[in-house]
Protein backbone atom coordinates (compact mmCIF):
# COMPACT_ATOMS: atom_id res chain seq x y z
CA UNK A 1 0.00 0.00 0.00
CA UNK A 2 3.07 2.23 0.82
CA UNK A 3 3.74 2.83 -3.39
CA UNK A 4 0.39 4.97 -3.53
CA UNK A 5 1.48 8.91 -2.44
CA UNK A 6 0.28 10.11 0.27
CA UNK A 7 1.28 13.88 1.30
CA UNK A 8 1.18 14.04 4.87
CA UNK A 9 2.09 12.56 8.13
CA UNK A 10 -0.31 10.58 9.87
CA UNK A 11 -2.09 12.73 12.60
CA UNK A 12 -0.51 16.29 10.84
CA UNK A 13 -2.04 19.75 10.89
CA UNK A 14 -3.94 20.36 7.25
CA UNK A 15 -5.86 23.04 6.30
CA UNK A 16 -8.92 23.09 2.90
CA UNK A 17 -7.58 22.44 -0.25
CA UNK A 18 -4.88 20.57 1.11
CA UNK A 19 -3.97 17.60 -1.32
CA UNK A 20 -4.27 14.89 1.37
CA UNK A 21 -3.69 11.52 -1.35
CA UNK A 22 -3.70 10.71 -4.54
CA UNK A 23 -4.38 7.09 -5.92
CA UNK A 24 -6.54 4.28 -4.82
CA UNK A 25 -7.83 6.01 -1.75
CA UNK A 26 -11.22 6.45 -0.62
CA UNK A 27 -12.56 9.76 0.98
CA UNK A 28 -13.72 9.50 4.94
CA UNK A 29 -15.36 12.54 7.26
CA UNK A 30 -14.09 16.24 6.50
CA UNK A 31 -12.57 14.75 2.93
CA UNK A 32 -13.55 15.19 -0.54
CA UNK A 33 -12.35 13.25 -3.63
CA UNK A 34 -12.18 14.83 -7.27
CA UNK A 35 -10.39 12.68 -10.09
CA UNK A 36 -8.41 10.51 -7.76
CA UNK A 37 -7.66 13.03 -5.56
CA UNK A 38 -8.34 13.54 -1.87
CA UNK A 39 -8.87 16.86 -0.81
CA UNK A 40 -9.37 18.33 3.22
CA UNK A 41 -12.39 20.55 3.60
CA UNK A 42 -11.64 21.63 6.97
CA UNK A 43 -8.89 22.33 9.46
CA UNK A 44 -7.77 19.51 11.10
CA UNK A 45 -5.65 16.39 11.67
CA UNK A 46 -5.17 13.66 9.00
CA UNK A 47 -5.55 10.20 9.22
CA UNK A 48 -4.45 7.57 6.79
CA UNK A 49 -6.19 4.59 7.75
CA UNK A 50 -5.39 1.96 5.05
CA UNK A 51 -7.00 2.96 2.09
CA UNK A 52 -9.62 5.33 4.13
CA UNK A 53 -8.23 9.08 4.43
CA UNK A 54 -10.32 11.07 6.75
CA UNK A 55 -9.96 14.38 8.66
CA UNK A 56 -10.46 15.09 12.63
CA UNK A 57 -11.77 18.35 12.42
CA UNK A 58 -10.94 20.91 14.99
CA UNK A 59 -13.32 23.41 13.86
CA UNK A 60 -16.87 22.18 13.21
CA UNK A 61 -20.88 22.68 14.13
CA UNK A 62 -22.92 19.70 15.01
CA UNK A 63 -25.24 18.00 12.57
CA UNK A 64 -28.03 15.60 13.90
CA UNK A 65 -26.60 11.86 13.59
CA UNK A 66 -30.27 9.67 14.78
CA UNK A 67 -29.32 8.07 17.99
CA UNK A 68 -27.23 11.37 19.38
CA UNK A 69 -27.43 12.20 22.76
CA UNK A 70 -27.97 15.88 22.89
CA UNK A 71 -28.35 18.36 25.14
CA UNK A 72 -30.84 21.34 23.94
CA UNK A 73 -32.90 24.23 25.26
CA UNK A 74 -36.41 25.26 24.72
CA UNK A 75 -37.03 27.89 22.69
CA UNK A 76 -40.63 27.77 22.10
CA UNK A 77 -43.93 26.12 23.09
CA UNK A 78 -46.37 25.22 20.68
CA UNK A 79 -50.17 23.44 20.76
CA UNK A 80 -48.34 19.64 20.31
CA UNK A 81 -44.72 20.07 21.43
CA UNK A 82 -41.59 21.82 21.69
CA UNK A 83 -39.04 23.79 19.55
CA UNK A 84 -35.57 22.94 21.03
CA UNK A 85 -31.90 24.54 20.22
CA UNK A 86 -29.49 21.65 19.87
CA UNK A 87 -26.58 23.96 18.94
CA UNK A 88 -26.81 22.68 15.08
CA UNK A 89 -27.73 24.78 12.07
CA UNK A 90 -31.39 23.56 12.31
CA UNK A 91 -33.69 23.35 15.45
CA UNK A 92 -34.64 20.36 16.68
CA UNK A 93 -38.65 19.23 17.29
CA UNK A 94 -39.76 17.35 20.17
CA UNK A 95 -43.57 15.99 20.11
CA UNK A 96 -45.82 16.32 22.81
CA UNK A 97 -46.97 12.93 22.20
CA UNK A 98 -43.60 11.41 23.36
CA UNK A 99 -43.21 13.42 26.97
CA UNK A 100 -46.90 12.90 27.95
CA UNK A 101 -47.19 8.31 27.70
CA UNK A 102 -50.94 8.58 28.85
CA UNK A 103 -51.66 10.04 25.46
CA UNK A 104 -52.06 13.82 24.55
CA UNK A 105 -55.29 16.05 24.79
CA UNK A 106 -54.25 19.50 23.95
CA UNK A 107 -57.08 20.52 26.10
CA UNK A 108 -56.32 18.87 29.36
CA UNK A 109 -52.04 19.18 28.94
CA UNK A 110 -50.75 22.57 29.72
CA UNK A 111 -47.15 21.99 27.86
CA UNK A 112 -46.48 25.31 29.77
CA UNK A 113 -45.87 23.36 33.17
CA UNK A 114 -44.11 20.57 31.44
CA UNK A 115 -41.49 22.00 30.21
CA UNK A 116 -40.73 25.82 29.46
CA UNK A 117 -38.90 28.10 27.80
CA UNK A 118 -35.26 27.93 28.50
CA UNK A 119 -35.70 24.44 30.40
CA UNK A 120 -32.69 22.08 29.49
CA UNK A 121 -33.35 18.43 28.41
CA UNK A 122 -31.13 15.82 27.94
CA UNK A 123 -32.51 14.01 24.90
CA UNK A 124 -31.93 11.46 21.75
CA UNK A 125 -32.14 12.20 18.14
CA UNK A 126 -35.14 9.87 16.88
CA UNK A 127 -35.35 10.97 13.15
CA UNK A 128 -33.35 13.37 10.62
CA UNK A 129 -32.81 13.52 7.34
CA UNK A 130 -32.38 16.59 4.72
CA UNK A 131 -35.44 17.28 4.27
CA UNK A 132 -36.89 17.86 7.48
CA UNK A 133 -35.99 19.29 11.07
CA UNK A 134 -34.55 16.69 13.61
CA UNK A 135 -37.26 15.14 15.97
CA UNK A 136 -36.10 14.67 19.51
CA UNK A 137 -37.25 12.17 22.65
CA UNK A 138 -36.43 11.97 26.17
CA UNK A 139 -38.81 9.58 26.71
CA UNK A 140 -35.98 6.73 27.91
CA UNK A 141 -34.00 6.18 31.33
CA UNK A 142 -31.44 8.67 31.36
CA UNK A 143 -33.21 11.20 29.58
CA UNK A 144 -35.58 14.30 30.69
CA UNK A 145 -35.04 17.19 31.91
CA UNK A 146 -32.11 19.18 33.25
CA UNK A 147 -32.58 20.68 37.18
CA UNK A 148 -28.88 21.24 38.17
CA UNK A 149 -25.29 21.50 37.07
CA UNK A 150 -23.31 23.65 35.21
CA UNK A 151 -23.84 24.07 31.11
CA UNK A 152 -20.34 24.61 29.15
CA UNK A 153 -19.93 25.01 25.60
CA UNK A 154 -17.04 23.02 23.67
CA UNK A 155 -16.74 22.18 19.70
CA UNK A 156 -19.13 19.19 19.03
CA UNK A 157 -16.08 17.58 17.31
CA UNK A 158 -14.17 17.27 20.06
CA UNK A 159 -16.71 15.71 22.12
CA UNK A 160 -14.91 12.14 21.11
CA UNK A 161 -11.48 13.52 22.70
CA UNK A 162 -13.50 14.36 25.53
CA UNK A 163 -14.53 10.61 26.54
CA UNK A 164 -10.90 9.42 25.44
CA UNK A 165 -10.38 6.12 24.49
CA UNK A 166 -13.11 3.40 25.77
CA UNK A 167 -13.89 6.18 28.24
CA UNK A 168 -10.56 6.97 29.58
CA UNK A 169 -9.80 10.52 29.64
CA UNK A 170 -14.27 11.30 31.06
CA UNK A 171 -14.23 8.64 33.25
CA UNK A 172 -10.74 10.02 34.74
CA UNK A 173 -11.99 13.73 35.43
CA UNK A 174 -14.67 12.44 37.17
CA UNK A 175 -13.21 10.42 39.39
CA UNK A 176 -10.77 13.26 40.45
CA UNK A 177 -13.74 15.85 40.27
CA UNK A 178 -15.75 13.72 41.95
CA UNK A 179 -18.61 15.38 38.97
CA UNK A 180 -21.39 14.20 37.34
CA UNK A 181 -20.79 14.66 33.57
CA UNK A 182 -23.14 14.23 30.69
CA UNK A 183 -22.05 15.05 27.67
CA UNK A 184 -24.29 16.17 24.63
CA UNK A 185 -23.09 14.95 21.18
CA UNK A 186 -23.63 18.59 20.04
CA UNK A 187 -20.76 19.49 22.39
CA UNK A 188 -22.89 20.51 25.27
CA UNK A 189 -21.87 19.50 28.74
CA UNK A 190 -23.56 19.37 32.27
CA UNK A 191 -21.52 19.23 35.16
CA UNK A 192 -23.00 18.89 38.82
CA UNK A 193 -20.72 18.32 41.72
CA UNK A 194 -21.29 18.44 45.33
CA UNK A 195 -19.78 21.68 45.54
CA UNK A 196 -18.76 24.63 43.01
CA UNK A 197 -15.09 24.25 43.46
CA UNK A 198 -15.72 21.01 42.21
CA UNK A 199 -17.15 21.58 39.09
CA UNK A 200 -15.25 24.55 38.45
CA UNK A 201 -11.94 21.83 38.00
CA UNK A 202 -14.07 19.59 35.94
CA UNK A 203 -15.12 22.67 33.97
CA UNK A 204 -10.96 23.75 33.84
CA UNK A 205 -10.17 20.05 32.86
CA UNK A 206 -12.61 19.93 30.20
CA UNK A 207 -11.20 23.55 28.68
CA UNK A 208 -7.68 21.97 28.81
CA UNK A 209 -9.15 19.13 26.68
CA UNK A 210 -10.82 21.15 24.52
CA UNK A 211 -7.96 23.38 23.64
CA UNK A 212 -5.03 21.18 23.35
CA UNK A 213 -7.02 18.29 21.77
CA UNK A 214 -4.43 17.82 18.76
CA UNK A 215 -1.44 17.03 20.84
CA UNK A 216 -0.47 14.19 22.24
CA UNK A 217 -0.08 12.13 26.53
CA UNK A 218 -3.45 14.54 27.10
CA UNK A 219 -5.09 11.87 29.82
CA UNK A 220 -1.31 12.46 31.91
CA UNK A 221 -1.28 15.66 31.77
CA UNK A 222 -4.73 16.67 32.75
CA UNK A 223 -4.88 14.39 36.00
CA UNK A 224 -1.18 16.31 36.66
CA UNK A 225 -3.36 19.19 36.99
CA UNK A 226 -5.95 18.10 38.45
CA UNK A 227 -3.89 16.62 41.12
CA UNK A 228 -2.16 19.79 41.36
CA UNK A 229 -5.01 22.07 41.83
CA UNK A 230 -6.29 19.74 44.10
CA UNK A 231 -3.17 19.92 46.30
CA UNK A 232 -3.44 23.80 45.67
CA UNK A 233 -6.34 23.99 47.66
CA UNK A 234 -5.76 21.90 50.46
CA UNK A 235 -2.88 24.42 51.31
CA UNK A 236 -4.79 27.23 51.06
CA UNK A 237 -7.33 25.51 53.45
CA UNK A 238 -4.81 24.54 55.75
CA UNK A 239 -3.19 28.06 56.06
CA UNK B 1 -4.47 62.62 -1.68
CA UNK B 2 -3.12 64.91 -4.46
CA UNK B 3 -2.31 63.22 -7.59
CA UNK B 4 2.19 62.42 -7.11
CA UNK B 5 3.76 63.47 -10.06
CA UNK B 6 5.14 59.73 -10.91
CA UNK B 7 4.07 56.85 -9.78
CA UNK B 8 7.44 55.18 -10.50
CA UNK B 9 11.14 56.70 -9.47
CA UNK B 10 14.12 56.77 -11.65
CA UNK B 11 14.94 53.53 -10.15
CA UNK B 12 11.51 52.29 -11.28
CA UNK B 13 10.58 51.18 -7.59
CA UNK B 14 6.84 52.08 -6.83
CA UNK B 15 5.35 54.92 -4.01
CA UNK B 16 6.11 52.70 -1.26
CA UNK B 17 9.36 51.82 -2.35
CA UNK B 18 8.08 48.14 -3.71
CA UNK B 19 9.84 46.65 -7.20
CA UNK B 20 6.45 46.30 -9.75
CA UNK B 21 5.98 42.34 -8.96
CA UNK B 22 6.41 43.21 -5.06
CA UNK B 23 3.27 42.26 -2.62
CA UNK B 24 2.62 44.67 0.41
CA UNK B 25 3.60 43.41 3.85
CA UNK B 26 0.70 40.86 5.22
CA UNK B 27 -0.36 40.04 8.50
CA UNK B 28 -3.22 37.51 9.12
CA UNK B 29 -4.49 36.38 12.16
CA UNK B 30 -7.86 33.90 12.67
CA UNK B 31 -10.42 33.29 15.19
CA UNK B 32 -10.14 37.32 16.44
CA UNK B 33 -13.75 37.60 17.38
CA UNK B 34 -15.08 35.39 20.23
CA UNK B 35 -19.25 36.22 19.41
CA UNK B 36 -18.66 34.89 16.00
CA UNK B 37 -18.96 31.51 14.71
CA UNK B 38 -15.33 32.34 12.85
CA UNK B 39 -13.55 35.46 11.86
CA UNK B 40 -10.11 36.68 10.46
CA UNK B 41 -7.98 40.11 10.66
CA UNK B 42 -6.33 41.13 7.80
CA UNK B 43 -3.53 43.59 7.12
CA UNK B 44 -2.36 44.33 3.86
CA UNK B 45 -0.40 47.16 3.73
CA UNK B 46 -2.78 50.05 4.87
CA UNK B 47 -5.59 48.29 4.28
CA UNK B 48 -7.16 46.25 7.50
CA UNK B 49 -9.83 44.20 6.95
CA UNK B 50 -12.34 42.43 9.89
CA UNK B 51 -13.94 39.42 8.31
CA UNK B 52 -16.93 37.60 10.92
CA UNK B 53 -18.83 34.52 9.66
CA UNK B 54 -22.41 32.87 11.48
CA UNK B 55 -23.71 29.98 10.76
CA UNK B 56 -24.85 27.65 8.86
CA UNK B 57 -28.11 28.78 10.39
CA UNK B 58 -31.66 28.62 10.15
CA UNK B 59 -32.74 31.03 7.52
CA UNK B 60 -34.78 34.08 8.60
CA UNK B 61 -36.91 35.51 6.72
CA UNK B 62 -37.96 31.89 5.82
CA UNK B 63 -38.80 32.37 2.29
CA UNK B 64 -35.11 32.94 1.42
CA UNK B 65 -34.30 29.15 2.39
CA UNK B 66 -33.29 26.95 -0.77
CA UNK B 67 -34.55 23.37 0.06
CA UNK B 68 -31.00 21.78 -1.66
CA UNK B 69 -28.45 24.29 -0.31
CA UNK B 70 -27.43 26.61 1.72
CA UNK B 71 -27.28 30.31 0.78
CA UNK B 72 -24.34 32.56 1.15
CA UNK B 73 -25.19 35.63 2.69
CA UNK B 74 -22.44 38.51 2.03
CA UNK B 75 -21.89 41.95 3.36
CA UNK B 76 -18.94 44.22 2.41
CA UNK B 77 -18.84 47.03 4.25
CA UNK B 78 -16.28 50.45 4.50
CA UNK B 79 -16.14 52.02 8.23
CA UNK B 80 -16.72 55.37 8.11
CA UNK B 81 -13.43 56.23 8.80
CA UNK B 82 -11.82 53.25 6.35
CA UNK B 83 -11.23 56.50 4.27
CA UNK B 84 -9.60 60.22 3.99
CA UNK B 85 -13.26 61.98 3.66
CA UNK B 86 -15.71 60.45 5.88
CA UNK B 87 -17.70 57.77 4.17
CA UNK B 88 -21.67 57.77 4.76
CA UNK B 89 -22.10 54.45 6.71
CA UNK B 90 -25.36 53.59 4.80
CA UNK B 91 -24.62 51.03 1.49
CA UNK B 92 -23.66 52.86 -1.07
CA UNK B 93 -24.16 51.38 -4.79
CA UNK B 94 -20.39 50.29 -4.53
CA UNK B 95 -20.38 48.27 -1.80
CA UNK B 96 -23.55 46.07 -2.74
CA UNK B 97 -21.98 45.60 -6.18
CA UNK B 98 -19.06 44.30 -4.24
CA UNK B 99 -20.97 42.12 -1.70
CA UNK B 100 -22.24 40.32 -4.67
CA UNK B 101 -19.21 39.59 -6.28
CA UNK B 102 -17.41 38.89 -3.33
CA UNK B 103 -20.30 36.16 -2.43
CA UNK B 104 -20.08 34.93 -6.06
CA UNK B 105 -16.13 34.15 -5.26
CA UNK B 106 -16.54 32.49 -2.01
CA UNK B 107 -19.60 30.22 -3.13
CA UNK B 108 -17.88 27.73 -5.42
CA UNK B 109 -15.86 26.96 -2.99
CA UNK B 110 -17.99 26.51 0.01
CA UNK B 111 -20.04 23.06 -0.21
CA UNK B 112 -23.51 24.74 -0.02
CA UNK B 113 -25.11 21.59 -0.94
CA UNK B 114 -24.40 19.69 2.69
CA UNK B 115 -26.40 21.94 4.48
CA UNK B 116 -30.38 22.72 2.72
CA UNK B 117 -32.32 25.20 4.52
CA UNK B 118 -29.59 27.07 6.38
CA UNK B 119 -27.59 30.28 5.66
CA UNK B 120 -24.09 31.25 6.14
CA UNK B 121 -23.37 34.96 6.98
CA UNK B 122 -20.29 36.58 5.78
CA UNK B 123 -19.53 40.26 7.14
CA UNK B 124 -16.65 41.93 5.66
CA UNK B 125 -15.59 45.19 7.76
CA UNK B 126 -12.84 47.53 5.86
CA UNK B 127 -11.38 49.63 8.81
CA UNK B 128 -8.94 51.24 6.86
CA UNK B 129 -8.45 51.27 2.78
CA UNK B 130 -5.79 51.63 0.61
CA UNK B 131 -6.77 50.22 -2.82
CA UNK B 132 -7.28 46.77 -3.40
CA UNK B 133 -9.92 46.15 -0.26
CA UNK B 134 -12.19 43.48 -2.42
CA UNK B 135 -8.88 41.52 -2.65
CA UNK B 136 -8.24 41.94 0.44
CA UNK B 137 -12.05 41.21 1.54
CA UNK B 138 -11.96 38.17 -0.14
CA UNK B 139 -8.87 36.55 1.36
CA UNK B 140 -9.97 37.25 4.88
CA UNK B 141 -13.37 36.09 4.54
CA UNK B 142 -12.22 32.49 3.65
CA UNK B 143 -10.11 32.55 6.43
CA UNK B 144 -13.51 33.28 8.83
CA UNK B 145 -14.71 30.49 6.60
CA UNK B 146 -12.43 27.76 7.30
CA UNK B 147 -12.36 29.06 11.02
CA UNK B 148 -16.13 28.77 11.06
CA UNK B 149 -16.01 25.13 10.34
CA UNK B 150 -17.54 25.68 7.05
CA UNK B 151 -16.33 22.76 4.45
CA UNK B 152 -14.70 24.81 1.72
CA UNK B 153 -12.99 23.11 -1.52
CA UNK B 154 -9.93 25.02 -1.29
CA UNK B 155 -9.19 28.51 0.50
CA UNK B 156 -9.93 31.70 -2.06
CA UNK B 157 -7.41 34.07 -2.06
CA UNK B 158 -7.89 37.76 -4.14
CA UNK B 159 -4.61 39.62 -5.63
CA UNK B 160 -4.66 42.46 -7.92
CA UNK B 161 -2.20 43.05 -10.73
CA UNK B 162 -2.61 46.30 -12.99
CA UNK B 163 -0.44 48.67 -14.89
CA UNK B 164 1.33 52.43 -13.72
CA UNK B 165 2.69 54.23 -16.33
CA UNK B 166 3.13 51.52 -18.70
CA UNK B 167 4.64 49.16 -16.95
CA UNK B 168 2.76 46.08 -15.47
CA UNK B 169 2.39 45.85 -11.57
CA UNK B 170 1.48 43.30 -8.44
CA UNK B 171 -1.26 44.48 -5.94
CA UNK B 172 -2.06 47.68 -6.68
CA UNK B 173 -2.47 50.74 -4.03
CA UNK B 174 -4.90 53.46 -3.73
CA UNK B 175 -2.90 56.32 -5.74
CA UNK B 176 -2.01 53.60 -8.28
CA UNK B 177 -4.89 52.27 -8.85
CA UNK B 178 -6.76 55.83 -9.02
CA UNK B 179 -3.95 57.26 -11.48
CA UNK B 180 -2.91 54.34 -13.26
CA UNK B 181 -3.95 52.65 -16.32
CA UNK B 182 -6.03 49.66 -15.49
CA UNK B 183 -6.59 46.83 -12.37
CA UNK B 184 -7.02 43.22 -12.59
CA UNK B 185 -8.71 42.00 -9.68
CA UNK B 186 -8.16 38.30 -9.22
CA UNK B 187 -9.70 35.68 -7.25
CA UNK B 188 -8.61 32.01 -7.32
CA UNK B 189 -8.66 28.65 -5.44
CA UNK B 190 -4.85 27.65 -6.07
CA UNK B 191 -5.15 24.22 -4.42
CA UNK B 192 -7.55 23.00 -7.39
CA UNK B 193 -6.43 25.71 -9.77
CA UNK B 194 -9.73 27.51 -10.32
CA UNK B 195 -10.11 31.67 -10.86
CA UNK B 196 -13.86 32.90 -8.87
CA UNK B 197 -13.64 36.27 -9.90
CA UNK B 198 -11.78 38.03 -12.28
CA UNK B 199 -12.69 41.56 -13.27
CA UNK B 200 -10.61 44.76 -15.33
CA UNK B 201 -11.02 48.36 -14.94
CA UNK B 202 -9.06 50.52 -17.46
CA UNK B 203 -7.52 49.88 -20.59
CA UNK B 204 -4.77 46.96 -21.08
CA UNK B 205 -3.47 45.23 -24.56
CA UNK B 206 -5.04 41.38 -24.95
CA UNK B 207 -1.39 40.17 -24.46
CA UNK B 208 -1.03 43.14 -20.99
CA UNK B 209 -4.07 41.24 -19.70
CA UNK B 210 -2.63 37.72 -20.30
CA UNK B 211 0.46 38.70 -18.64
CA UNK B 212 -1.28 40.83 -15.70
CA UNK B 213 -3.78 37.32 -14.64
CA UNK B 214 -0.56 35.56 -14.46
CA UNK B 215 0.78 37.96 -12.25
CA UNK B 216 -2.19 38.09 -10.11
CA UNK B 217 -2.35 34.75 -10.30
CA UNK B 218 1.40 34.12 -8.20
CA UNK B 219 0.27 36.96 -6.10
CA UNK B 220 -2.56 34.94 -5.12
CA UNK B 221 -0.26 31.87 -4.86
CA UNK B 222 2.40 33.97 -2.00
CA UNK B 223 -0.86 35.08 -0.34
CA UNK B 224 -2.44 31.85 0.23
CA UNK B 225 0.32 30.60 1.92
CA UNK B 226 0.26 33.27 4.37
CA UNK B 227 -3.22 32.17 4.62
CA UNK B 228 -2.26 28.66 5.98
CA UNK B 229 0.32 29.63 8.02
CA UNK B 230 -2.27 31.59 9.94
CA UNK B 231 -4.71 28.97 9.77
CA UNK B 232 -2.42 26.49 11.57
CA UNK B 233 -0.54 29.31 13.73
CA UNK B 234 -3.04 28.88 16.83
CA UNK B 235 -2.86 25.04 16.87
CA UNK B 236 0.65 24.96 16.70
CA UNK B 237 1.48 27.47 19.25
CA UNK B 238 -0.29 25.12 21.70
CA UNK B 239 1.83 22.57 20.99
CA UNK B 240 4.55 24.10 21.19
CA UNK B 241 3.76 25.56 24.12
CA UNK B 242 3.16 22.36 25.73
CA UNK B 243 6.28 20.47 24.47
CA UNK B 244 8.47 23.53 26.03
Amino acid sequence: MKSLPTFFESKELVTPGDLLAEGDYIAGENTYQEDKKIFAERIGLVEYDNRKVRVVALRAFYIPRIGDVVIGMITEVGFNGWEVDINAPYTAILRASDVLERGFRPQKNDLLSILDIGDLVIAKVTAYDRGSNPVIKISEPGLGKISRGQLIKVTPTKIPRIIGRKGSMISMIKRETNCRITLGQNGLIIISGKTREDEQLAIMALRKVEDESHTSGLTDRIAEMIRKEKEGRRKNVQT
Amino acid sequence: MSKPEKLLDKKGLRLDGRKLDELRPIKMEVGVLSNADGSAYLEQGKNKVLAAVYGPKEVHPKHLALADRAILRCRYHMAPFSVEERKSPAPSRREIELSKVIREALEPAVFLEYYPRTAIDVFIEILQADGGTRCAGITTAALALADAGVPMRDLVVACAAGKIEGKLVLDLMDLEDKYGEADVPLAMMPGINAVTLLQMDGSLTLEEFQNAVKMAMEGCKQIYEEQKKALRARYIAIKEAINE
